[in-house]
């Protein structure tokens, strides 16, 4: 009898040997006469343990790992095509606490399923999303999304259901959906993993938004950094049009959505949304003023629906199992779930799908099993490096967007960044004004200038050229890019750098503001 | 076929893609491993543009290059994520090794050495990118073993 394995083809697994491990076990289990189907799935996201072969038994999937070529023939005199005793058999890939914990709604079938298959899909609920839009009036699947509380997770969470009503409000020739996989923050990768461990949810997601805006064209506006989930896409576009799940006529409904892959080319500013749309257009990706907004003009001027990733892969569930079910989790206005990210100085980094609302304590101990250096953790980064530096006095505040804009930070995408007591929080503010000075687009001088004279300043500061008066400076510098820039890479760059000096001061040469007036 | 022939014929596939200078340059880029100065005219030409907007096209975006790279092309990390494991450290490993400074290129022309921001490997860092073949959880010793096998493939 044919026994099934699976070995990740998502690039986090690749880039620790996933590639040989399968080849070897099809080398092995050619000289062993065993019969091996090996399907190439997505990540379960538990990184420390990639590459994470499982192996499906009667009792379900059996995981082991962390694997390397070199274990492979261990394996198999283990038994492990049957389950079998290994110290690297971690039980049912299911059961492990890690994955257990979570409340995987968008990433569901991540890891279950071969990315590419259109019958595996169908076979994991896919395309009941698409199937029930099409029943429905354009307005009914838009208030649909309105309902289920969806938040935009680029970052900005402007309501997704108000963007698609505007959309499909106005009067045009042409509207299109572009989605922005422009994912360039540090710490995140949830983008990269649904492009490349279930792309067809993404698709899916898109031609919804088609068919509620009466958009027929799309665009995924993919980094030149992720060249695997280029070709995921492709070959999963391919795919879902062969099946009548994209083009022209989908499924005999009369309505029509194509979909075009695009490579940005290494613009972190490309990932704010006029920019992005520059960048679609051939030209330099340097930001727009708003008004007009892009669900009035966007792409060549037309109506555009512009979501991130998961917004649009979090449309599916919605429409097949309803806006009710999607709100039910999460808290205050921060509804449904949302994969966080561990990453950096943690122990198990990985993908954490949970509801908003639970802290950031539990994701790096309870998940993350603190850090991966045995250090204290001394400060984390949420949100991206435009994020603030969250020190431990608020590990204990709800993820949740209101209450991390309530202390000065942000969620954003998820992305979690861990750093040990090792960390010179100086240096990472200076650097943080550092990448902004290398990717501002140059539009605004808040940002553009403001950046270069952040480094200096901040230089000024660590080797006590007039240090009070410097750090006076310092903030009010942040004060006029905060307010001034003309979009969150100027406006937003305060956020670790004042973070960073506020809460470690000592970092900085300067006492706490307590311990000066005491 | 010369490389400016290449360059054009590259440019002129993609003059009536709506938007195509974005996927004409990645095209070019591909097959010639940069966009040569001398083409920057005869691309224009094609999407009728002047050679100042595709001059500012190509310089804008990080990932064109207006000289070729070493046959070793090496990418390392240095976002926070990978800052955090020690991307500061492997990067001055790097240019020792490589005998390169960062945008730099060794003196016998074999490897380039360039930072990137974010391979998105951030649970796994610190990452590098050699000939865009991703490696995370690099230590020094697994670093030399990448190179040299890099070195000897190419």
């Amino acid at each position: 009898m044919t026994v099934t394995l699976y070995v990740p083809r998502d690039c986090a697994a690749l880039a620790v040997g996933a590639e040989r491990v399968a080849q070897r076990i099809a080398a092995e289990a050619c000289a062993r006469n065993a019969d091996v189907r090996i399907v190439r799935n997505g990540s379960r996201g538990l990184f420390w343990l990639e590459t994470l072969v499982e192996v499906a038994t009667p009792a379900g999937r059996v995981a082991y790992g962390p694997v390397t070529h070199a274990d492979v023939a261990g394996l198999f005199d283990a038994g492990f095509l049957a389950g079998g005793a290994h110290a690297l058999n971690l039980g049912l890939t299911e059961e492990i606490p890690y994955l257990k914990k979570q409340e995987r709604l968008t990433f569901a079938r991540m890891g279950v399923t071969d990315p590419v298959s259109v019958a595996d899909y169908v076979a994991h609920e896919g395309f009941a999303g698409l199937r029930r839009a099409l029943s429905l009036a354009p307005a009914e699947i838009v208030q649909q999304v309105l309902d289920s509380g969806l938040r935009g997770r680029g970052g900005a969470a402007f309501p997704a259901g108000i963007k698609w009503k505007t959309v499909l409000a106005a009067e045009a020739p042409q509207k299109y959906i572009v989605c922005n996989a422009d994912e360039g923050d540090s710490g995140t990768f949830s983008d990269r993993m649904t492009m490349e461990g279930d792309p067809l949810m993404l698709v899916e997601g898109m031609a919804i938004a088609g068919i509620a805006t009466g958009a027929t064209e799309g665009y995924i506006y993919v980094r030149s950094e992720y060249p695997h989930a280029i070709a995921t896409l492709d070959e999963a576009i391919r795919n879902a049009e062969q099946a009548g799940f994209l083009g022209d006529d989908i499924l005999e409904s009369g309505r029509s959505f194509r979909l075009i892959v695009r490579k940005a080319a290494g613009a972190y500013v490309c990932g704010e949304e006029t920019a992005l749309l520059e960048s679609l257009e051939g030209r330099r990706g340097i930001v727009r003023a708003k008004p007009p907004l892009p669900a009035l003009q966007g792409l060549f001027g037309q109506p555009t629906v512009i979501n991130n990733v998961i917004t649009l892969a979090s449309v599916p569930l919605i429409l097949a199992r309803g806006a009710d079910f999607y709100k039910n989790f999460g808290m205050g206005r921060s509804r449904g779930t949302l994969p966080f990210q561990l990453a950096g100085n943690i122990r198990h980094g990985g993908l954490v799908e949970k509801a908003f609302g639970l802290t950031l304590r539990e994701l790096l101990y309870d998940f993350g099993g603190g850090s991966a250096s045995g250090r204290p953790i001394k400060a984390v980064q949420v949100g991206g490096p435009l994020g603030a530096y969250v020190p431990e006095s608020q590990w204990d505040l709800p993820l949740d967007y209101e209450a991390y804009a309530a202390v000065g930070a942000v969620v954003g995408h998820g992305g979690i960044v861990v750093h040990d007591d090792a960390a010179d929080m100086s240096q990472l503010a200076r650097y943080a004004m550092e990448f902004c000075a290398i990717e501002s687009c140059g539009k605004c001088t808040p940002c553009r200038i403001g950046s270069t004279r952040g480094v200096e300043v901040i230089d000024r500061i660590t080797s006590n050229q007039n240090r009070p008066q410097q750090v006076i400076l310092l903030r009010d510098l942040c004060d006029t890019m905060l307010h001034g820039s003309l979009c969150a890479m100027g406006g937003m760059t305060p956020y670790p750098v004042l973070s960073a000096i506020n809460h470690y001061p000592e970092d900085f040469g300067i006492e706490a503001p307590d311990r000066a007036a005491a | 076929m010369h490389d400016l022939g290449i360059a054009t014929a590259i440019a002129a596939a993609h003059k009536d893609v709506p938007s195509g200078l974005l996927p004409a340059l990645h095209g070019i880029q591909d097959a010639l491993g940069h966009i040569p100065p001398e083409a920057v005219p005869l691309i224009a030409e094609q999407f009728n543009l002047s050679r100042a907007e595709v001059h500012g096209v190509v310089s804008y975006y990080h990932h064109f290059r207006s000289a070729p790279a070493g046959r070793v092309l090496v990418q390392v990390c240095r976002a926070e994520a990978c800052k955090s494991m020690g991307a500061d450290a492997l990067l001055a490993h790097a240019a020792d090794r490589l005998g390169c400074d960062v945008h730099g290129t060794s003196a016998d022309g074999q490897c380039s050495l360039e930072p990137v921001f974010c391979l998105g490997l951030c649970a796994s860092s610190p990452a590098i990118a050699v000939n865009d073949e991703v490696h995370a959880r690099i230590t020094p010793a697994l670093f030399d073993a990448i190179v040299e096998e890099a070195r000897s493939a190419s």
